[in-house]
């Protein structure tokens, strides 16, 4: 039986390494008498296999955090699962937060939540720090107010607000760099975020507020650490100021670069 | 709705594409990002199925929206426009890193097929399904891609930019 016309088609398939076995042989048989075509289909393959030997590189690559986020970001979308949870508790602690008494009245010594213990001064302050950073993070456009080419006003504008001089660490050492920082709505009144990242599109945020008004000599000199839905966070005090340094990392991938802060951060 | 793990294990596949889809490293993961959240506000229009399949076919309509809204290219079937020769290149040949360029100089409707068929060795019907056209569309670019590439990533010597192929 004569074999059906070769089509284009088939020579796409052919070269796709798409066409059964009959056909192929057919297909081969139609190349050996048509070199001009069969130079062609010499050429797409080697195109497949350009693109693969181009692209295939970008499978190694290590995700970017942001990419983790957006996939995370179905926890906080409208509840729906049982996953939405978890965020809808740290939901309920930012409306606390903003409704605590504490924040009317700032000079006020009463807090709603007087039940906590009063030696712990920075309760709630990881969670905080892992709201801030969730909700900044993943930010494309406006991930930071002022950004690092503007490290000085950025400074003094935060310090001014903070009403304390703010020093931002020096992290390229650890292979990150500022990309800038924002005014944040802290318990107590202003709060600072700063934002890094790294080659790999990493970033991690510290954040940075008066401790609670009452507890001014607040001072927790060691870190300590807390995973809040996947955000790594080490926070301590020192003269007043809380710290928290977050990321989407893991704790031991963090620790190093909370070392570094704290010491550049240390009086 | 597809788990987290699941959605997770498809980033790399979808950066891969959209890296030679764009181009640009940065571009390609904000088009990565745009697509996850995207399939994320609309998974219930997701059945259970193919995955990968429902992510490419999200990243192609907001792929298409972002040339709409940048005005960058005009997406449309080339073969409404007419043809622009291709110029022969310099030197020895393109490297395997100017692939990306001659990639970028395709039309976006025929890039996006011929990297669905080439590097995400899906089937021709896959293709046609994800993009939104008859499979016969998917035949007629992808040839013009593979004609119009074959042409950029020609070295030294000017090839004929169309072979004819009988029918």
């Amino acid at each position: 039986m004569k074999p059906a016309p070769i089509s284009e088609d088939d020579l796409h398939a052919w070269a796709d390494g798409r066409l059964e076995a009959t056909r192929r042989a057919e297909v081969e048989a139609w190349l050996a008498e048509h070199p001009q075509e069969a130079a062609a289909l010499a050429a797409w393959r080697q195109q497949n296999a350009r693109l693969h030997a181009t692209f295939d590189p970008v499978l190694a690559e290590a995700v970017p955090a942001r990419l983790r986020a957006a996939v995370a970001g179905e926890r906080w979308r409208p509840p729906r699962a049982a996953a939405a949870l978890g965020w809808l508790a740290l939901g309920a602690v930012l409306g606390a937060m903003w409704n605590a008494p504490g924040w009317n009245a700032p000079g006020g010594a009463r807090h709603a939540d007087d039940h906590a213990q009063p030696a712990d001064a920075l309760i709630g302050l990881p969670r905080r720090a892992a709201i801030a950073h969730a909700v900044y993070a993943p930010e494309q456009r406006h991930p930071v107010e002022v950004g690092a080419d503007n490290e000085q006003h950025l400074v003094a504008w935060l310090s001014k607000r903070l009403g304390t001089p703010l020093r931002v660490p020096e992290l390229g050492a650890l292979g990150y760099h500022l990309m800038g920082g924002r005014l944040l709505a802290a318990e107590a009144g202003p709060g600072a975020q700063f934002m890094y990242d790294n080659a790999a599109g990493e970033r991690l945020t510290l954040y940075v507020s008066a401790a609670r008004s009452g507890d001014t000599a607040a001072s927790l000199p060691s870190f300590r650490f807390a995973e809040e839905e996947g955000i790594s966070v080490f926070y301590w005090a020192e003269n007043g100021f809380a710290y928290a340094l977050s990321a989407r990392q893991p704790r031991a991938a963090l620790l190093p670069v909370a070392d570094a802060v704290y010491r550049q951060l240390a009086p | 709705m597809p788990s987290t793990d699941a959605l997770l294990a498809e980033i790399p596949r979808l950066r891969r594409y959209a890296r030679a889809l764009t181009g640009d490293a940065t571009r390609a993961d904000d088009l990565v990002q745009d697509t996850l959240e995207r399939a994320l506000n609309k998974w219930r229009l997701w059945r259970p199925g193919n995955l990968r399949n429902w992510l490419l076919t999200t990243m192609h309509h907001v792929f298409i929206n972002q040339l709409a809204t940048e005005n960058r290219l005009q997406y449309r079937d080339a073969a409404e426009l007419p043809e622009t020769p291709v110029a022969p290149t310099q030197g020895d040949g393109l490297a395997l890193r100017d692939l990306g360029r001659a990639l970028q100089a395709l039309p976006a409707d025929q890039r996006e097929i011929l990297l669905l068929v080439g590097l995400e060795d899906l089937s021709y019907e896959e293709a046609a399904r994800i993009v939104g056209i008859p499979p016969g569309t998917v035949m007629s670019r992808l040839s013009r891609a593979r004609g119009r590439l074959r042409g950029l990533l020609a070295e030294g010597e000017a090839l004929p930019a169309h072979l004819k192929i009988v029918k």
